[in-house]
């Protein structure tokens, strides 16, 4: 047996190893569902997959064993609705594949399918996932048009087609949200209705290509929505829309939802919100305010958490951090970060049970605090190297009056 | 006595950079003898006293540690938390981007031309700005409100005390001096260069600040000669407010803030100043400070830069999250966590544990009472009112928050803040918590 007391032993030796079997022990384990946390707990992992989580397992000799000390373990974290390999960065529009604008064609595009343009090589995935990171919603964002495309879950892998569960479809319903709607919140229902409308069997308003049409209307069978609003009235709207159309919708932003919390409860609708949004904003986010997330967990609405950065999406961790602070109970804040996005966007399970994927972060400390670092990040089984460009570029200034330039230091 | 009645106006003149137009009419608001007892006290200095206690009246920090406690003092006991001085924001665009954030409330970029230092961000300061009371809830007692990035010289900054009040006059921190907002990189050449205008590029950007210096100096030079002047029919230079702020700069009246990200750009601008010989106050955003630490410590500069962000645009492609630790490294450093945002200026306190952490993970070993410099008498040095705010030392002004816990923490909060000795937050006190004239009577307070 190969036992490792500390995760910096593990660092130095592991470099994007093959999967493994693996043995976590002494683990507190927040499973990310039902509230659940495990004293002294081992987790064992095969093949990539949670194969058993007991008091005491006992390992062979081949196995390579990670001590946790006691310290918490959760389900690699949600890092929220970015567009992570899709801009590497922000303002350079060269780098950026996440929407488009004045496109030749007249219509929207709910065909307009982002994942073809990721790039599982950026820089942002090891930066992200060495903070606990493990998948995220890549997101068509807010181009001109009512809908803004498609996307979908991406696991932070590094594969080419690590994209998981149903397809996203991408809705601007909040006032002035997109160039080309003239500029009434009202047009945006005006043309999602005629849209919607052309799928009836018959109808033909050339607001969608056939594509775009067929891809519309597998989405309202097999897709989810999410609906870009904040407003509590244009929240309603969306959860009548859904239920006219009998589509599963999310609301993103949310930052008025606790005023209708009951509403969405009622209806299932879940929310993804920045628990830091606090300010009017804007005119649709008057009652925005730091328990968003405690009122709508409180009344039963699902709620996701989401950082609105994409570079800096590791700060979704103080999101939900805040959102604590603030009177969410830390259990559902880390079945908000783990288990729920996945069950709501059609993905494998992240909750830590047998037969789930072994996505596992071990934590210096509370998984929500600002001060705690992820000390180990397990993907499929993988013993992540816990290196990126940034600590790369951190080593190497790091170092005191090296004798040779710093482009000699190559850390 | 014709001479006489001429030059004492024109004398004024002269010295325009030092007496005070729009002048503040702050005054601290009604406040008694308070004793905090029990509290761990991190002064902002460095300084730690567990178990402590101190005393603020008259609006000055009277006594921390032990000393004679007057008989009207209030207690309050404050065993289990946390005390520090008032939290200082060296870059805020509150009041000047206010929320809501709609056009009409674009107020801080004069983006009509490079060069606007004749612009102040104090008649652009919106006072019913609700992130004003938000950040006072994060504990924010001073805060420096900038113009935006657009230009090479954006303008003048004005020091703010976190007051509600009705005009910015009643807010302006007394005898605080300007600050003179300046960027380098992207943006000015970005703005410009879209509309085919110099500058286009960086050396363009470099270009034009020299040309304005030469400009400023030729000022300070005309202004000089005319009154070293004997003549009898002597004739005064024409006044100009852009180069006022630009002469007050050279002079050291007014504190330069530069916006620079790249460490290349900052060696740069460090020897400009030195070329027209002024001294230069701050790097913001910094986002490569940390390649130039020890040049930075070097030259007296300070850097405020943020705890974590990065990859919005090109020039902010090499952050790390230690970058605020490394720069705090050298002797004789000023690192400053600074905000640059409505949201993260509500929790400066968490901006400066991340990049706590960050520096301790690899071996920095930075306590609480060092990194609370970063958001108190760093940024208070920064902007020139360290002699009066920024630690918890006799005789200065009493601007303190009680925190709940270590506020190097997601879970902290700020529970009392008090500035010049006035309680004007209490998160137990609706009584005590300010509601902006704008968010009056909304939905927000409506609903609740």
């Amino acid at each position: 047996m190969k036992r490792l007391l500390s995760s910096i032993v593990l660092t130095a030796l592991s470099l994007n190893a093959a999967a493994q079997d693996l043995l976590i022990t002494n683990a507190t384990l927040h499973t990310g569902e039902n509230g659940e946390v495990i004293e002294s707990a081992d987790i064992l992992i095969k093949d990539g997959e949670i194969e058993k989580i007991s008091p005491r397992i006992s390992a062979n000799e081949s196995i390579t064993v990670i001590d946790a000390a006691g310290r918490h373990v959760t389900p690699a974290f949600f890092a929220g609705a970015t567009v992570t390999g899709l801009s590497e960065v922000a303002a350079v529009r060269e780098a950026v594949d996440s929407e488009y604008e004045d496109l030749f064609t007249d219509i929207m595009h709910p065909e307009f399918d982002i994942r073809p343009a990721y790039n599982p090589h950026t820089s942002v995935i090891p930066i992200t996932r060495v903070e606990g990171f493990g998948y995220s919603l890549l997101t068509a964002t807010r181009g001109d048009r009512s809908i803004s495309g498609q996307g979908g879950l991406v696991r932070f892998d590094g594969g080419y087609d690590s994209f998981e569960g149903k397809p996203v479809i991408f809705v601007e319903v909040s006032g002035h949200a997109a160039g080309k709607t003239g500029g009434s919140r009202a047009v945006h229902w005006m043309l999602l209705k005629q849209a919607f409308g052309e799928l009836q069997k018959g109808v033909e308003l050339d607001l969608l290509s056939p594509i775009g049409r067929d891809q519309l209307r597998n989405a309202t069978k097999n897709g989810v929505f999410v609906f870009n609003a904040n407003r509590a009235a244009d929240i309603m709207q969306v959860i009548k829309f859904a239920k006219t159309h009998n589509i599963k919708a999310v609301i993103h932003g949310g930052r008025e939802a606790w005023l209708v919390a009951d509403a969405l409860a009622q209806a299932n609708v879940p929310v993804m919100l920045n628990a830091l949004d606090n300010l009017p904003a804007d005119f649709d986010s008057l009652a925005a305010r730091l328990d968003n997330a405690a009122l709508l967990n409180k009344a039963g609405v699902r709620i996701m958490f989401t950082s609105g950065e994409t570079h800096n999406a590791r700060k979704v961790r103080q999101v939900a951090g805040s959102a604590v602070a603030n009177g969410l109970p830390l259990e559902a804040a880390i079945a908000a970060l783990t288990s729920v996005p996945a069950d709501v966007f059609g993905a494998r399970p992240r909750a830590a049970k047998r037969g789930a994927i072994a996505d596992l972060v071990i934590w210096s400390g509370d998984p929500v605090e600002v001060t705690t670092l992820a000390q180990l990040v397990i993907m499929g089984g993988k013993i992540d190297s816990m290196e990126s460009r940034q600590t790369k570029l951190r080593d190497r200034y790091l170092a005191i009056d090296p004798a040779l330039p710093r482009a000699y230091l190559k850390p | 006595m014709l001479k006489l009645l001429t030059a004492a106006p024109l004398l004024l003149l002269s010295v325009s950079v030092l007496a005070e137009p729009f002048p503040s009419t702050y005054a601290p608001l009604p406040s008694s003898p308070t004793l905090i007892t029990g509290a761990t006290i991190l002064t902002g200095d460095g300084g730690r006293i567990d178990d402590g206690d101190l005393l603020i009246s008259n609006g000055i920090v009277q006594w921390v540690g032990s000393g004679d406690v007057p008989a009207n003092a209030q207690t309050i006991d404050a065993k289990g938390r946390w005390v520090t001085p008032g939290i200082i924001d060296v870059h805020s665009h509150l009041g000047v981007y206010a929320s809501p954030d709609v056009h009409a409330h674009s107020d801080g970029n004069e983006a009509t031309a490079p060069v606007t230092a004749e612009v102040w961000a104090e008649h652009s300061v919106w006072p019913q700005d609700p992130g004003f009371p938000r950040a006072l809830a994060g504990g924010i007692t001073t805060l420096q409100i900038l113009p935006g990035s657009a230009n090479l010289f954006g303008g003048r900054g004005v020091t703010l005390k976190n007051v509600p009040a009705t005009t910015y006059q009643a807010m302006k921190f007394p005898e605080a001096p300007h600050g003179l907002k300046m960027a380098c990189g992207e943006n000015p050449k970005r703005v410009y260069g879209n509309r085919s205008k110099a500058p286009s590029t960086r050396m363009g950007n470099v270009a034009a600040y020299r040309a304005a210096w030469i400009k400023a100096q030729k000022y300070i030079d005309d202004w000089e000669a005319y009154e070293a002047s004997d003549e009898t029919d002597k004739k005064a230079p024409e006044r100009n407010l852009e180069l006022d702020t630009l002469a007050g700069a050279l002079k050291g009246e007014i504190i330069v803030h530069m916006h620079c990200y790249r460490a290349d750009e900052m060696m740069t601008i460090l020897d400009m100043a030195d070329e027209f010989g002024y001294k230069l106050g701050t790097f913001h955003h910094g986002v490569e400070a940390y390649k130039i630490a020890d040049e930075l410590a070097a030259n007296g500069v300070c850097g405020a830069l943020w705890a974590d962000w990065w990859g919005f645009k090109m020039e902010a492609y090499d952050g790390i999250q230690e970058n605020v630790a490394l720069v705090d490294r050298p002797e004789g450093s000023c690192s400053i966590v600074h905000s640059d945002s409505d949201e993260g200026i509500q929790r400066l306190n968490q901006e400066a544990a991340k990049a706590m952490a960050r520096g301790n993970a690899v071996g920095m070993d930075i306590a609480p009472e060092r990194a609370i410099r970063w958001i108190t008498s760093n940024p208070a040095k920064s902007l020139g009112i360290d002699a009066k705010t920024g630690t918890l030392a006799t005789g200065k002004m009493a601007d303190v928050v009680i925190w709940n816990q270590n506020p190097f923490s997601v879970y902290a909060k700020a529970e009392q803040v008090f500035i010049d000795g006035a309680m004007i937050f209490d998160r137990n006190n609706p009584e005590l918590q300010p509601v902006t004239d704008f968010e009056l009577g909304q939905l927000l307070e409506v609903a609740q």
